[in-house]
Order: C-alpha cells, then structure tokens, then sequence
C-alpha cells in the first residue's frame, strides 16, 4: 500500500517535527510513506473566508497530486474534513474525486480504522490534557461529543494514546469545548478567540495537565501562543509526536515543546 | 393580488422535491412504575403528588391543607366538592374570578415521562380559572397514569373546537439570575391527588 | 441606566464581542450561566434513549412539510375558519403589523398584553403600536425586565439571561417601587407577579407567539413556563396568535415528537408548566392568526439554507456556542441572536448582518444540539460564500485571499515566502513584531520559527537514506 502524506501548510512550514512524527509513526506500521511535494494547502483559509473562487485550483490541485496512492493521510483533521466534506462544490459526482474522498484519511483514524491499530506501545509517563479539536470530533467522528447521544463509539484519539505506559489523562470540566482558533476567526474575532483559549486553559490547569496534545496542531498553536506569553511551562505536542516517541519538553518555548 | 395570493404564489413558483413523513412508531420510553415515575418528576418541576384511595380520601386531605384553610374563594371544575364556593355557571366575566385563591379540577390523564396532566375546558368556558387561581389542585386516578408523550396525543385523537392544556406543576421562572421562583403568574402552588380508586 | 454593553449593536460583532469581553468578570459569569444550561439539556437529552431517533423525526417532519408548505397553509386555514378562527396573511413585517393594529382598532383596544413571541419582536410590533397610541405590556418576566430598561431581549428563550440580580432589583426599583438594593428573585418575582397582575386584569387583548400550528386541526399550541400567555388571553375577548409560516406541522400526533424536543433542548426540562393547544376561539370572543411570510419563502427557495426554516426557536444553539456564551445576544444586533440568528438575520439583510456568519469558529456544536438537525454550522460557511459572491467581504480580506491562493498555487514560491519569514522573524526586534497592527500577538505568541520546513527535512532524509541503502545500482556498476 502506497501512502501519500499530506501535511497541513504551517505544519510543514511552523512545526515540521509533527510531520516527521507522522512518517515515523506510520513507517513503523510498515507503511511506505511518499510525500508529493507538489502540495502546499488543501484550501481552508480562503473556503472559510467565502472566497470558495480562490479554493477551487488548490482543490484541483489536491486531486492531480493525490489522486494515485491508495490512501492519504493528514495528521489534521480540519485538512482531512476539508477534503472529505466541503470540497464537494468543485467536483461535482467525479469519479475520480469520490475515490479520492474515500481513501483520505486523518492519521488516528487511519490507524485505528485502516491498520486496526489497537493501542500503540511506548511510554509516556505524563499528566496529559488532551483537547478534542472540534473538526476531527464532530465532522470526522474520531469521538463521541459530550451534546450527541450516541452513547459508546470509541474516541480513537484516546484508544492510541491510552496503551502507552504510566499515561494519566486529566479530566476536564468541558472536555469538547472550541479553543478559539476557528481559523481566521482566531484575527477576525481576536477577543473572544483568545478568551475561549484562556478558558480551556485555565481549565487544564486546574486539572493538572503537564503535556498538552491533540490530533490539529491548529489548535496547539493557538493554546500554545497564549501560553508562552503567560510564561507558562506546559509541553505542547501532537498525538503524533507523543505516538513517535517523543519525549515531552518542559519549559523550553523556542522549539514548540518536544524534543 | 392579496398577501395569501402572493404568499401561496411564492410558495408554488418551484416543486420541491417532497421528503417523506415518518409514522410515529417509536420504540418511545416506558415506565415499570408509572407512579413513581410521575410523582417524582412532579415533585422536581414544584409540585406535590399524594397518593389517596378515592376523591373523598383526596378532598378530606385536601380540607387540612394550609392553603385550604386560609382560601376564601375555591372554585371546582368536578362536582361533589364541599369547599367550592364559586359557581362558575353565575360567572360571567372571568376577570370575576381574580381573587379565586384554589381550583380544584379533575385531569383526563396523566403523562409519566413529564409529570404533565391533560385538562380540557369542555367542563368550564372559564379556562382562566386554572391560570388566575393562586394554588391549583388536581384529582387523577391511578388507572389514568401513560408513559409518554405519543400516547397522549393517540389518546386525544382528533382535536375538535376548545382548549385543552398540559399542566406539569405550579408556575415557575428562572429570569433573574436563573434563580428558580415558584409561583410567576399562574399558579403558586400544583397539588396532585393521583386516585387508586376513580373515585 | 442599562450598561452600554446590553445596547444592540449592527454590523459589527467583533467590536460589541471585544465590548462585551472587557468586563472579564461579567463576560465569564454570563459563560457559566449559558453553560450551566446547556448541562441540563444534556442531562434532559440522555434521559431518553431515543433522543436521536426523536432528533431524526423531528428533522424529517419539519423538512416534509416545508418543502409542501402552501398544501399544509390552505389545510391550516380551512381547518382553523370551520371553528370560527380569523386567519390573516402578511406579506411582511409592515403588513403583519397593519393587520394587527387594524384588528386592536376595530375593538377599541388602548391595551395590551403579549407573551413571548420572537415573531412579534422581528416585526418590531411593540414600538409600532405604542406609536398608534396602544399600551403594549410584555408579560413573560425576563421580556418585562427588558421593556423597562428598554433593551432587546438578548435570548430567545431567557430575554433577560445577561442581566444580574442587581440589575433587575435596580429596574424595579426604578419602575415598580421595590425596595433599594433589594436584588433576591422570590421578592422581585413576586412584586412582578403584582404588578403584571393588573396589566392582566387590565388588558383589552391579548397577543401571543405559536410554538406550533396543526394544519390538521386547525389548532395553535403555545408553550410557556409562567402561564403568562393563558393569562394573557383567558380574560380579554380578543386573541391574536402571531407566526412565522413555517411553525406549521402537519398532523397533531406530531406534537407528540416536538413538544418532547422543546423544552428539554431549550432548559433541560421535560416539558413546559403550560402546553396550551387553542382550538377556535373562546366561546362569544374572537381568535385571530395571523401568518406571516417575512423573508421565509425566499429562504425556502434556497436549496442551501432551507433546512434553517426548520428551527422551532428552542435557544439551544445559542446555549452551547462558545461564542455567543461570551458575547451575548446584543453583540450579534438582530432579533434572533447566536448560531441560528448569524443565518437568519443575513438573510433577511445581508449587508447590515455581514458580520455574523464570521462570529463562528465552526465548531459544529450547535447542530448536535438542534432538536430539528439543521445544519447550523455548514450553513454558516455557506453563507461566508454568499456574502463573498455579494462584494460583502471587507476588500483588505478578498485581496489578501486571492495573493495567498496565489502563493499557495505555486510550491516554489511558497517555500521561498515560508523560508523568508523563518529567517527573518525571529532576528526582529519584539516591537517590530508585537503591535497594533498583529492582531494574532496582543494576547498570543507567534509560533516558534524552525529553521527547516518538513519539506526540508524530509528531502534530507530521504537522501541520506538513499545514501546509505545498499543498492543495486551501485551493484550493477561493477
């Protein structure tokens, strides 16, 4: 199986290493691994700001460069919901694409859903607050949301990072709340965007939190920014980069918190 | 053209594609003990359920009630009640019965999953009387106890010309400060008899 | 004096948000409050196991019979006038409130009591009518509370939720003679319960909202927790039934799936005190509906936005969207705030409301909640479409939108920009970076800048991994 991975724009530009977490994580699944380097984005910001005229060529452009491999994986579920539910309006019914949809896969649920990875070994020793980012949850349905009353689907998410050893997961008073990012909302709506990341944090720490993760480094640059200027040491790291063997770095802002 | 010509133009200028409607088949929630069930969800919305044998065990209970013994005017929406001293049928004008403190009124069924009793005004044209009173009292058997919803509105059936209402307790608000006050405009108080025996 | 943050402001959410967010005390207390109730809903919601089912039903009956709307109108009508109701039609709001006007006139009415009706305020029927010289009383308490301080409600379902104790003892202080200072509910309720009493008594009509309409019977249902609307209407003879057309359901069994929905979406409780099913008016009064159109046919043209129409105004999108918990109701200046307001306001007027589609991180939460599964939170990416197809995104945004799919068009280039801003950001000096005009940085880092981008990396490694591998090229040179 020939996997094609496709890495969000300011993961390969900003947090390269969660990038190379995911090629390591896979690889070690026996995955051969390519990345096109043609890629660059899969289009969100200008879709999320109605400019869906200015998404369009990127979105042919997703297609001509991913069309090929038998799976792709994102480490990013906004990327991957993007692909799988609103790139629709510049495809209409072609085969080609609907292919494409169907084998686009966020890394969690590609491990869990496409390898039927249970748990992944390795240790992580660490009070870890894991925050539900919002597209993967609810439009790519990596968990259960605490307002939908499907009771019992899995959070696939959790199920990769429980079988690490001495692994302790903080509970939270809202376990599923937004951080605030939202995109260009995080610039256009900066006061209620920063309040709702500051809440979340205040809620982690009362919780206890010492390592911060989640499957969207979107969200982690955001929690991440109102952290380090508050000067505070919680390591920020992706699922994958926790699922890679890293090891969590504490009170370091310049590298983004993992070694 | 009229607005309901313009409106029913507007509205047909395009077929849309008709979803179907679904039946009402459930599976809709049941209760083992309908009573319990009931009473407790009452007593969670503000109101007071007493279990009694029969009307008159209900309405000698009722006679010791603080409430009883302080009301003036008592209006009755069922016969045989002694403490009643409104007669509705010389009532007029409802704006009469302002300082009417009890109405005690027999309900047609009872709904577990809310707490809710089905009153009609098929016995009164002064449906005000359940809203203007002060405390609100309400008679029903036992046997008339159903579990949701979607069996209230089968036992119903066709609606014909009146009023009927879903009561689920005393009145309430939250509006200030998401405080709950019993008592907003309706009644202060919902005391409910649920009757072994019909009556 | 109401606070210059419970005014309603227009076209400018972020603005009133920052406003609102200023009072950090304020703005987390109203969060909590907000949040509060939607752990009830929760808590309402898994008490039933076929909730989803009952979400499913709800959405499937509502979306039947907007789509065969003018059938279930005409069946509504007939079925309402064969019990002697009066139905009128209203094109608009200004329609809806001649109508109402020209029915209060020919009674001679001079005073009125109203229930809750969104419909009502949408319209702007209060000041219309006081303008003709009728005295319009809001009798649901937290609409009340509003009127006096003479705000908009800043919720659908709890008018006066952005309000404190203080601040109702304060108005009623003012209004009804309370004592000062006094700020406990029991005491402010009851000496509201006195005074709307004799607005009660005093009424010459009453004026309602619908929760439902039957178009199989013919009837209205109107729900509320104080009983104000029964009040409303039990004692004057004249009953005014005001609603969007499409309240409409098509069978009362119906009612069996909605009135289960409701009120544990809007508060977490099972049901209402008061379900009041009106069938024909009070034997010697009248019973008058009027149905109003208002925009509403045009979105049911819409294939993208139809399925809002289904919103039975139940307030649970509001409840659980992280925004509007810290913004309140009046930052979004319409008459229907939050998620399902940020579609339906826009609609109606796309240039005064442009800036609520955007007061949205797309979350999605709000179309868990829904009773009737619109899909809220895709409706509002669309509707940042529309308003871009309509030049009613700011010009700095569509220039700034068009460079980067520019740039993002062309690898190299990208790399190149990527490159550059890595190297030269973190040699700037703090001010450089962290001003007035970087929004992301009053209250944020920037990320860190690395050195090498993954596609750096990756390149990197993979040609030492081709370096070290034992191949048979190397082999075959032999």
């Amino acid at each position: 199986m020939k996997v094609g991975l496709f890495i969000p724009c300011y993961v390969d530009q900003l947090y390269p290493d969660v990038a190379m977490a995911t090629v390591e994580v896979l690889e070690r699944f026996g995955i051969e691994v390519e990345f096109p380097t043609a890629q660059t984005c899969c289009g969100q910001p200008m879709a999320n700001s109605g400019c869906t005229g200015d998404t369009r060529p990127l979105a042919e452009a997703f297609l001509r460069i991913f069309g090929a491999y038998d799976y792709v994986v994102c480490p990013s579920g906004s990327c991957v919901s993007m692909v799988r539910n609103h790139y629709e309006e510049y495809f209409h019914e072609n085969p080609a694409f609907e292919t494409l949809k169907k084998r686009t896969f966020e890394l969690c649920e590609f491990l869990v859903d496409v390898l039927q990875v249970k748990n992944i070994a390795g240790s992580f020793p660490h009070n870890v607050g894991l925050h539900q980012s919002c597209h993967g949850l609810r439009e790519l349905h990596l968990g259960p949301p605490t307002e939908l009353m499907n009771r019992g689907t899995p959070n696939k998410v959790k199920q990769l990072l429980e079988g690490l050893d001495g692994i302790k997961f903080m509970p939270l008073t809202r376990p599923d709340e937004c951080c605030g990012f939202g995109g260009t909302f995080a610039v256009a709506e900066e006061a209620v965007s920063c309040m709702m990341g500051q809440d979340r944090l205040d809620d982690h720490e009362k919780a206890g939190t010492q390592v911060l993760t989640a499957a969207d480094m979107s969200c982690l640059m955001h929690l991440e920014g109102l952290l380090r200027r508050r000067g505070k040491k919680v390591a920020v790291m992706h699922v994958a980069q926790i699922l890679a063997g890293r090891a969590p770095d504490f009170g370091v802002p310049a590298t983004g918190g993992a070694r | 053209m009229n607005a309901r010509d313009q409106i029913l133009a507007k509205l047909r200028k395009r077929t849309l594609p008709i979803p179907a409607l679904p039946s009402h088949d459930g599976p809709w929630i049941t209760y083992a003990d309908k009573v319990t069930q009931f009473s407790t969800v009452l007593s969670t919305v503000g109101g007071h359920a007493v279990r009694v044998d029969s009307q008159s065990e209900a309405l000698s209970h009722l006679a010791q009630l603080p409430v009883m013994s302080k009301a003036r005017r008592v209006v009755s929406l069922l016969s045989g009640v002694d403490q009643a001293n409104v007669d509705l049928k010389t009532v007029s004008d409802p704006h009469t019965l302002e300082d009417v403190d009890v109405t005690i009124v027999k309900g047609q069924f009872g709904v577990a999953e809310n707490g809710a009793v089905w009153i009609t005004d098929d016995t009164s044209a002064h449906r005000a009387s359940l809203f203007i009173c002060q405390h609100l009292v309400i008679l029903l058997p036992i046997a008339d106890l159903i579990d949701n919803m979607h069996q209230a509105y089968e036992r119903i059936g066709a609606f014909g010309p009146g009023f009927g209402v879903f009561v689920s307790g005393p009145s309430k608000t939250a509006d200030i400060e998401q405080s709950l006050v019993i008592g907003a405009h309706g009644a202060r108080s919902a005391t409910l008899y649920l009757l072994q025996n019909d009556r | 004096m109401s606070h210059p943050s419970h005014q309603p402001h227009s076209g400018d959410h972020p603005k009133a948000a920052s406003a609102f967010i200023a009072d950090q005390e304020r703005a987390q207390w109203h969060d909590k409050a907000l949040w509060f109730i939607r752990e009830k809903r929760d808590r309402a919601a898994a008490s039933l196991p076929e909730w989803e089912t009952l979400r499913e039903h709800a959405a499937a009956i509502k979306a039947h019979t907007i789509a065969n709307l003018p059938q279930y109108l005409e069946q509504f009508e007939a079925n309402a006038q064969r019990m002697g109701v009066k139905v009128h039609w209203a094109s608009n709001a200004v329609e809806h409130n001649k109508i109402v006007l020209g029915i209060l006139q020919q009674h001679n009415v001079k005073k009125v009591v109203k229930s809750k009706s969104m419909l009502t305020e949408e319209c702007h029927l209060n000041p219309y009518l006081e303008q003709n010289g009728i005295e319009v009383i809001d009798t649901d308490l937290g609409e009340r509370i509003v009127q006096m301080r003479e705000e908009p409600p800043s919720h659908i379902v709890l008018p006066a939720i952005h309000l404190k104790k203080q601040d109702v003892g304060d108005t009623f202080h003012k209004h009804l003679g309370t004592n000062a200072g006094a700020d406990d509910p029991q005491y402010l309720t009851e000496a509201a319960r006195g005074h709307l009493r004799e607005k009660f008594m005093a009424g010459h009509a009453g004026i309602t909202g619908v929760n439902f309409a039957v178009a199989e019977s013919g009837g209205i249902v109107v729900c509320t927790n104080e009983g104000n609307a029964d009040l409303g209407v039990a004692l004057p003879p004249v009953h005014i039934a005001c609603m969007g057309i499409e309240k409409l359901i098509p069978r009362a069994a119906d009612l069996g799936v909605f009135v289960r929905l409701l009120a544990r979406s809007a508060t977490g409780q099972p049901i209402t005190t008061y379900t009041s099913h009106f069938h024909g008016p009070r034997p010697g009064c009248e019973l008058h509906i009027v149905l109003v159109d208002n925009g509403r046919s045009e979105v049911r043209e819409s294939d993208d936005f139809r399925l809002s129409l289904n919103c039975i105004r139940c307030g649970a999108c509001m409840n659980t969207c992280p925004v509007y918990r810290r913004s309140g109701g009046h930052s979004y200046g319409s008459t229907v705030p939050g998620p399902i307001g940020s579609i339906l306001a826009p609609a109606l007027d796309p240039e005064k409301h442009k800036s609520l589609p955007f007061a949205c991180s797309l979350c999605g939460s709000c179309t868990d909640v829904c009773p009737v599964k619109i899909d809220l939170h895709h409706q509002l990416l669309t509707f940042r479409r529309e308003l871009a197809l309509k030049n009613l995104i700011p010009l700095t945004k569509r220039i700034s939108m068009k460079l980067l799919s520019f740039v993002l068009m062309r690898p190299w280039m990208f790399s190149l920009g990527g490159k550059l801003m890595r190297m030269i950001v973190p040699k700037l000096p703090r001010m450089f970076i962290y001003n007035g005009m970087n929004a992301w940085g009053k209250q944020r880092e920037l990320p860190p800048m690395p050195p090498q981008s993954f596609r750096e990396l990756y390149s990197i490694r993979k040609h030492v991994a081709a370096h070290n591998r034992p191949n048979t090229l190397k082999g075959n040179t032999q």
